[in-house]
């Protein structure tokens, strides 16, 4: 297990690498100039002179070359200058954003947190309730709980949440004038009031995104146990004389979370790509807003910078759920 | 010699000269499983009629989509005076008019076409390109290896931000080359096309490697077919089943993700309607108009609800072990 996981590390380093070079070439290949916005009245040597002060005269693999230098040597050291008050990072250059002329990860730690905490709390949701609706709906296949599951989990997958989003807003901010339409980041929870708004401004983000992963979720709970409810060892269990909820939910139950706990794993990186259209929606300034607006400013290195952290993310969990897999059924080997 | 015969015909089972039922064709069991599951045929049937909605629609209400009518514009649609009896409303103008005066009923036909052809190209494009991956990884042994990296490679990109960099970097020259609005449409089906295709393939792959092991396919090779005959005679058909399983997931995905692009605003150009650009376009003025942004959005819903019922049931008719039963 653990040479296999030692090779998916190595492994997973020229993956990376890879991605970020076709995501670098798609940039590149891309036509927008950063020196669009700038005057016309601006002549063109001094423009060619800004050019080069962005970094944009060099030839592309010195380019390739400087962004992989900082992203993978100089943002790390920073990190650990952060943390341990060393001064490793001294002098030296790091990744720029063209917006606003500052480092692109501080500008990524301001906004994680917003994001963390909506689409976290939402997968979180999501699971809570998936798990006991798939539990019960394949212990009474076919029953009107079970249909009536299926028909909602498939509502969940065909709803987009752009439409979901935006149906809740009309009804519970608009209509009933419950919930704040705007999730407003700027709010401090410092007491019980304060922690009651923040609770109505999350619950329709939350909701929305919670809806698509518990869909997912439940389908592929009631699925695993379907398979687990007809093998031996839960007839021998019960012929045993044990309890029902002993059967279920300890024997047939811990069977069936082997397959689910990889798929949670493998999900959490996508919840990251969909929670770009709930923050726009839902106006939270997270990692999703500020991709976007970095696209439309035409801002390269922080667009780059971003796409490669969401590649990271899916890299890291797509590793983390094959070795997962491997701890927890002694029957998989990968050698 | 006689006696012998007598003896034989006593076996019942002998006694039957021909099968007890008229046998099948494949394809019609697959249709007769197919009609047992009720969600499928009620999902069939809708994806058919919003088909020809938006197919036959322009002939049958022929109000022009970009038609500005200023003097009827903010109309609400008819039914609001059911409860407002103050409500603007226009017979002529069923479900209302926007806020230039376009007619909501033409927009959503013209929106619909564009949907729906997006989705549609995109999962043949996505198809086309995973069958092909798929069936080379599986038959050539020596492209197995690189075409499944390249694969698992894909699988890594981060699609959503993936697409929306391309779109909003490569508009422009697109644009210039193929005009507003075939220009969008070759951008967003290409990139939903080359971002969705490794499902298909994966699974085209696995089909591949067991069949090709089959003897039929031995016979083949020994009385010369050459590679490509066999693909496309004896491999092909044998994974018409996964691909169009496959197919049905890929249009409802396509049809979210082209709406979804739309929605944040990196689609078609404004004066071209798709679902998910009228939705957006309706949501500033939700509050006083909430039904122009109801309106696509449950064609969109709805549109992908029945597809992916549909996919439901072909995925039961096309499994031998579950059809029959």
């Amino acid at each position: 297990m653990l040479t296999f996981t030692i090779r998916r590390l190595v492994l997973s380093i020229p993956t990376l690498l890879f991605i970020s070079l076709v995501i670098f070439l798609l940039l590149q290949l891309a036509p927008g100039d950063p020196m669009a916005q700038v005057p016309l009245t601006v002549p063109p040597e001094v423009k060619q002179k800004m050019r080069e002060a962005l970094g944009l005269g060099a030839p592309i693999h010195v380019q390739y070359w400087k962004w992989l230098v900082q992203f993978f040597w100089v943002e790390p050291q920073v990190l650990v200058d952060h943390w341990f008050g060393t001064a490793f990072s001294e002098g030296k250059l790091r990744v720029i954003s063209w917006q606003t002329r500052s480092p692109v990860m501080d500008i990524v730690i301001q906004r994680m947190p917003q994001t963390l905490w909506v689409v976290g709390m939402s997968y979180i949701v999501g699971i809570l309730i998936a798990l006991p609706i798939g539990i019960y709906s394949a212990y009474r296949q076919y029953s009107l709980f079970d249909q009536a599951g299926t028909f909602i989990s498939m509502i969940g997958f065909s709803i987009p949440p752009f439409f979901s989003g935006v149906l809740v807003i009309v009804i519970f901010s608009v209509n009933l004038g419950w919930f704040p339409s705007i999730y407003d980041t700027t709010h401090v929870v410092t007491d019980w009031a304060s922690f009651k708004i923040q609770l109505q401004q999350m619950i329709m983000p939350v909701m929305v995104l919670a809806l698509q992963t518990t869909a997912q979720i439940s389908r592929f709970m009631r699925a695993s146990m379907l398979d687990n409810l007809n093998q031996d060892y839960v007839r021998t269990a019960r012929a045993k004389g044990l309890k029902e909820s002993v059967v279920v939910l300890v024997h047939v139950l811990r069977n069936s979370m082997i397959p689910i706990v990889t798929v949670i794993a493998l999900g959490i990186p996508s919840i990251f790509g969909g929670a770009i259209i709930t923050e726009t929606l839902f106006k939270v300034n997270g990692i999703g807003q500020l991709l976007l607006t970095a696209l439309f400013a035409n801002d390269l290195p922080m667009v780059m910078t971003l796409t490669f952290i969401f590649a990271i993310l899916i890299v890291v969990f797509n590793l983390i759920a094959d070795v997962l897999y491997g701890i927890l059924d002694p029957r998989i080997r990968y050698d | 010699m006689t006696d012998q015969n007598a003896e034989i015909e006593t076996f019942g089972a002998l006694q039957d000269k021909e099968p007890q039922k008229e046998p099948q064709s494949q394809w019609r069991e697959v249709w007769d499983q197919f009609r047992k599951h009720k969600g499928a045929m009620i999902g069939g049937g809708f994806l058919l009629a919003i088909t020809l909605f938006v197919l036959i629609g322009p002939w049958v209400w022929q109000i022009d989509a970009k038609k500005l009518d200023i003097r009827n514009k903010d109309l609400r649609p008819i039914y609001t005076a059911l409860w407002d009896s103050d409500a603007r409303v226009l017979w002529a103008r069923p479900l209302g008019t926007d806020n230039l005066g376009r007619d909501i009923m033409a927009t959503l036909i013209a929106g619909g076409r564009a949907s729906l052809a997006v989705g549609w190209t995109a999962m043949i494009l996505s198809l086309f390109i995973g069958t092909a991956v798929g069936v080379c990884a599986g038959y050539f042994k020596r492209l197995d290896g690189v075409l499944m990296r390249i694969t698992d490679l894909f699988l890594s990109l981060p699609i959503l931000p993936l697409l929306l960099v391309a779109v909003t970097l490569f508009r422009q020259p697109l644009r210039a080359a193929f005009g507003p609005e075939g220009g969008m449409f070759i951008l967003i089906v290409g990139v939903i096309g080359i971002t969705s295709w490794m499902p298909t393939a994966r699974i085209v792959r696995g089909e591949i490697l067991a069949l090709k092991e089959r003897e039929f396919i031995l016979a083949a090779r020994s009385i010369g077919t050459t590679p490509f005959l066999i693909i496309r005679r004896h491999l092909l058909p044998n994974v018409v089943s996964p691909i169009m399983v496959s197919a049905t997931l890929g249009l409802a995905t396509a049809i979210i993700t082209e709406s979804a692009l739309s929605f944040l605003g990196v689609g078609f150009p404004s004066d071209f309607p798709t679902w998910g650009k009228l939705l957006s376009d309706a949501v500033p003025r939700m509050e006083e108009f909430p039904e122009r942004v109801m309106l696509p959005g449950i064609l969109i819903s709805l549109t992908v609800l029945s597809v992916n019922y549909l996919g439901d049931g072909l995925r039961d008719a096309l499994d031998p072990r579950i059809r029959g039963r």
